[in-house]
């Protein structure tokens, strides 16, 4: 579980191996049910505050592990003038929705710059630029390539595991962790209660619009900028 | 009789009793300092639910209420989700109890009289006054609706014959009186026995009208309406010492009233950031000082209890105490933040400590210290390993209310599994009981309930997963001089008393 001593022993375990395994991936997955968790705040009729501000906090914090972790693994590329805070997601713009924004949302600030370290990573994955607004920005802006790749794999499994509605793809995700165990369904489930299907909701995260012209987006990233703008857009 | 009709009244329905209003019978039992709050000494005094069912009959005929609460205020499932009772509250003497839910109507109980021929229904509280609160609204700049569930009820102290409570939504808050009415006029001269006005032309005499008794009937009016002035959800309402002013707190300010003016509030805190992106912290419950009418606390989502004196300043930003525990390093984890996270704070009657619930533990502060708490109690320990789980599926954001006793010895507070926990702060000892329909029948005497952590189970006990999560306990109340305690379950609300040999 991950309770007790997780992060302790993470951050202990300098001399050994990088980061086990089992350590990364039960953070990667904490992050990815929290951010779900905040998508879906988003969805209901009346967002709770206190909550989207707890989990939005949570994510803070997953995210600086991971990003002091990977900094200790991959030495700093290029950009090592920037500090390990502007490599943070902009979680703020994660979390705009739910608790709405007076006036307008001041677009310029967190990861206005461009990344220039952006990825040339896994195979197939977009080349570096994000032309679109600052959430496009923020989004590419702040992770270290590593986290950045796992956080879009996990994406991946989440729109995968909600589009195909098999309860059995979110096994893999939580596959180390012993103890009782909900599958992302049932989660989902759960929380949106009896007012709708969770199917339903999710549909409106599919890709509808298309990429701006001129830059050639994968599917799973579209999807990603698509999200992110309907958290921003309200 | 004529309404007027800028007055709704709803006519109640609960029993009619015979009788004026009057102050309780009775001489309170001795306080539980004396009994402590040990084994098997709680029995079940009644177990109330309201169903939805009752608010559909029709308010202008004239029903036999008796025969209704025979037939549908005991053991019937009628449960809808708009009868999940969402707070409970004694008044000032514990005659009455008021129970709000989740469709926006508040149901108050009030005490059973003794009566030399009936001793045995002695602590029996049956329906005084039903009537619906809050109704849902749309918010039309939002396109959000906004929820009728009654987050919390306040009594205010009793100062004429009428009783006066507080009842709030997530946006508005409503002054109710509730009075009784056993007399009527009779014998109008210019109105006939319907209210018609007669025709000036056939009234030939003069008389004067007389009161005559009538049927016992409770009302309940809507006095004050206090809207319009949160932005955020109202979490918590709090009636001053002074018996002039309230305040109410949302997620992010706190507000102070007067009774008597609705169409203004004073803002006294205010923890909204410049930049929404920025925030980090919400205020989770507030409450004023019970003696000291300039002093209020409120607590947070980070585990800090703030103590404000609005004679400071204006804007109580700055605090004069901040109370707040060091983070034990053993037990850091992804889910410190979210399981410090205060989801009700507590002045004592006597006003010289406060009680704080987190997720896992009730905490008793002394005001004359700030860097700890001077008792931690653990609600349900065994739940810190399981916190991933309880985060996936929302558990862990549950906000458990906690309450004294009358002389502040024992506290108690709900957990999951319909179990309830009190704590004799005298004695260190501690109990868990059950609210539930199976184990308890009327004035059986409770059994304590133990639930295992590891390892071989006793026959008795409960393992930890097969606790069931949906049933939580999270309102609470204790009669303010007698161990009578009103504990609600979903739609269920039981009454215990300690057995008094």
């Amino acid at each position: 579980m991950f309770a007790r001593g997780l992060k302790r022993k993470c951050a202990d375990s300098e001399d050994s191996p990088p980061a086990p395994p089992a350590c990364s991936l039960q953070r990667q997955s904490l992050l990815d049910m929290s951010l779900v968790k905040l998508q879906l705040c988003h969805m209901l009729a009346e967002p709770n505050l206190c909550r989207s501000v707890l989990i939005a906090n949570t994510v803070r914090q997953l995210q600086e592990e991971m990003s002091q972790d990977s900094a200790w693994q991959v030495p700093a590329p290029a950009s090592a003038g920037r500090g390990p805070l502007e490599r943070l997601v902009s979680t703020e713009i994660l979390c705009r929705t739910p608790w709405e924004q007076q006036g307008g949302h001041s677009a310029a600030d967190s990861g206005g710059s461009p990344a220039p370290d952006l990825l040339s990573e896994p195979p197939g994955a977009p080349s570096a630029q994000a032309p679109r607004g600052a959430p496009g920005c923020a989004w590419e802006a702040a992770s270290p390539r590593e986290s950045r790749g796992g956080f879009q794999r996990s994406l991946d499994q989440i729109f995968e595991t909600l589009d195909s509605k098999a309860p059995r793809a979110a096994e893999g995700l939580f596959a180390d962790v012993d103890g009782p165990y909900y599958d992302l369904d049932a989660v989902l489930t759960g929380m949106v209660g009896a007012k709708s299907v969770p199917g339903d909701g999710f549909e409106t995260l599919a890709p509808t619009g298309a990429p701006p012209p001129g830059v050639s987006y994968k599917r799973d990233l579209g999807e990603l900028d698509h999200v992110v703008e309907i958290l921003v857009e309200t | 009789m004529v309404l007027q009709p800028s007055e709704r009244h709803y006519r109640d329905w609960s029993h009619r009793r015979l009788g004026p209003w009057c102050s309780p019978t009775g001489s309170p039992a001795p306080l539980s300092c004396e009994t402590g709050c040990g084994e098997g000494s709680w029995i079940l005094v009644c177990r109330l639910l309201v169903p939805t069912q009752v608010s559909l009959l029709s308010m202008e005929e004239d029903i036999d209420t008796r025969k209704i609460n025979n037939s549908f205020l005991r053991d019937h499932s009628y449960a809808t989700e708009a009868d999940i009772i969402s707070t409970v509250e004694f008044n000032h003497t514990g005659e009455l109890l008021a129970t709000g839910d989740k469709g926006g109507r508040v149901v108050i109980f009030q005490r059973e009289q003794e009566s030399k021929n009936q001793v045995h229904r002695r602590g029996e509280y049956n329906v005084y006054s039903t009537f619906q609160s809050h109704e849902p609204e749309f918010d039309y700049l939002k396109s959000l609706e906004i929820e009728e569930k009654i987050n919390k009820i306040r009594w205010l102290p009793q100062q004429n014959a009428a009783y006066f409570l507080l009842s709030t939504n997530d946006k508005t808050v409503k002054l109710w009186k509730v009075s009784e009415r056993d007399k009527r006029p009779e014998g109008y001269n210019l109105k006939d026995e319907e209210g018609r006005l007669r025709d000036p032309a056939t009234i030939t005499t003069l008389r004067v009208p007389v009161l005559r008794p009538m049927d016992l009937m409770v009302e309940a009016t809507p006095r004050r309406v206090f809207a319009n002035a949160h932005t955020y959800h109202i979490n918590s309402i709090s009636v001053n010492s002074d018996y002039e002013t309230y305040m109410s707190a949302d997620d992010l300010r706190i507000n102070l009233w007067n009774f008597e003016i609705t169409n203004q509030s004073f803002n006294i805190v205010d923890i909204k950031p410049a930049n929404m992106e920025e925030l980090t912290e919400v205020i989770t419950a507030a409450e004023f000082h019970p003696h000291h009418c300039n002093t209020f606390v409120y607590s947070s989502s980070k585990g800090t209890i703030r103590l404000c004196d609005m004679r400071a300043s204006a804007l109580c930003d700055r605090h004069t105490k901040f109370f707040e525990e060091p983070e034990d390093p053993s037990n850091r984890s992804f889910f410190s933040e979210i399981i410090s996270s205060i989801s009700d704070v507590k002045f004592s009657h006597s006003g010289r400590y406060i009680m704080t619930r987190d997720y896992l533990t009730v905490k008793v502060w002394d005001l004359n210290m700030e860097n700890r708490p001077i008792e931690t109690y653990q609600v349900h320990d065994y739940l810190r390993s399981k916190l991933c789980s309880l985060y996936e599926n929302d558990c862990i954001f549950d906000k458990f209310e906690c309450v004294w006793n009358g002389s502040d010895s024992v506290i108690m507070t709900g957990s999951y599994n319909n179990f309830f926990r009190m704590f004799d702060r005298n004695t260190k000892r501690d109990v868990t009981l059950e609210a539930s329909r199976e184990n308890s029948k009327p004035r059986a005497i409770l059994k304590p309930r133990k639930v295992c952590v590891g390892g071989k189970r006793r026959k008795d006990e409960i393992s930890v997963d097969s606790l069931d999560f949906s049933k939580k306990i999270l309102h609470t109340a204790w009669h303010p001089s007698e161990n009578i305690i009103a504990v609600a379950a979903t739609n269920n609300l039981y009454i215990f008393q300690d057995k008094v040999n």
